[in-house]
């Protein structure tokens, strides 16, 4: 009986050291090491240099579901207007692609959302003054 | 106390505890893992450190000037910055 409390004692001990540990691995990080992370984070590195004038104009702007949107393509000359739209439309696509391929890189592909969100306050949050971010439904310039 | 023991060899109790525990336990800890792994729920300070360093990735290139941004990134990732050496 002696021997059986001990037993139960110690079980106890070492699941509580491996939830916790578990937790706390949890907790601490979140993979974004993978190739497919680092290939799209390139990409838009590289997009960010035609990306940052569009910023500052005001023509494009940071929306609040972690996207980028051409908020008003009048600030741009006719002959960009197309480039814009491209510019916009390929950066979403890789956003989403981050957004989706850091879920999966952490086995958690139902956190997409969680994911999107938080990069949503993010870019908005360190959108640098003069650039256009949507706060509650308009547009505000920080 | 009977009921447990009618298993085993009926001299050979001592023997048979040890492998019994070891079972015992992978399986608590097995069960306790998978728990807590499927039930985690989505760590929000861990995601927004994340995104800040994925934002001072992609921002970096024409960025790099702008005090601003770059004040509350903390050199937290011991991987960084051989990363961003490759990629820059």
């Amino acid at each position: 009986m002696k021997a059986l409390t001990k037993l139960t004692r110690w079980l106890a001990a070492m699941a509580l050291g491996c939830m916790l540990a578990f937790a706390v691995h949890a907790q601490g990080n979140l993979e974004v090491d993978s190739p497919a992370i680092s290939a799209l984070k390139a990409s838009m590195q590289k997009r960010h240099a035609q990306l940052a004038p569009l910023y500052a104009s005001g023509a494009i702007g940071f929306a609040t579901d972690g996207s980028i949107a051409l908020r008003d393509a009048s600030l741009l000359p006719l002959a960009q207007r197309g480039g814009a739209s491209a510019l916009v439309a390929a950066e979403n696509a890789d956003r989403s692609a981050l957004y989706r391929e850091i879920a999966r890189a952490n086995q958690h592909p139902e956190w997409e959302v969680d994911i999107r969100n938080t990069f949503a306050q993010r870019w908005i949050d360190r959108a640098q003054a003069g650039w256009w971010v949507q706060r509650g439904g308009a547009w505000v310039k920080k | 106390m009977p009921g447990l023991r009618t298993s085993g060899l009926p001299e050979a109790p001592m023997s048979f505890s040890p492998l019994r525990t070891l079972v015992l336990v992978c399986g608590v800890a097995a069960t306790a893992s998978a728990c807590v792994t499927i039930n985690i729920y989505f760590p929000a300070a861990a995601a927004e450190k994340a995104a800040d360093r994925i934002i001072d990735e992609v921002w970096q290139l024409r960025d790099a000037g702008s005090p601003a941004p770059r004040s509350n990134s903390v050199p937290d990732a011991p991987h960084s910055p051989s990363e961003k050496g490759a990629e820059q």
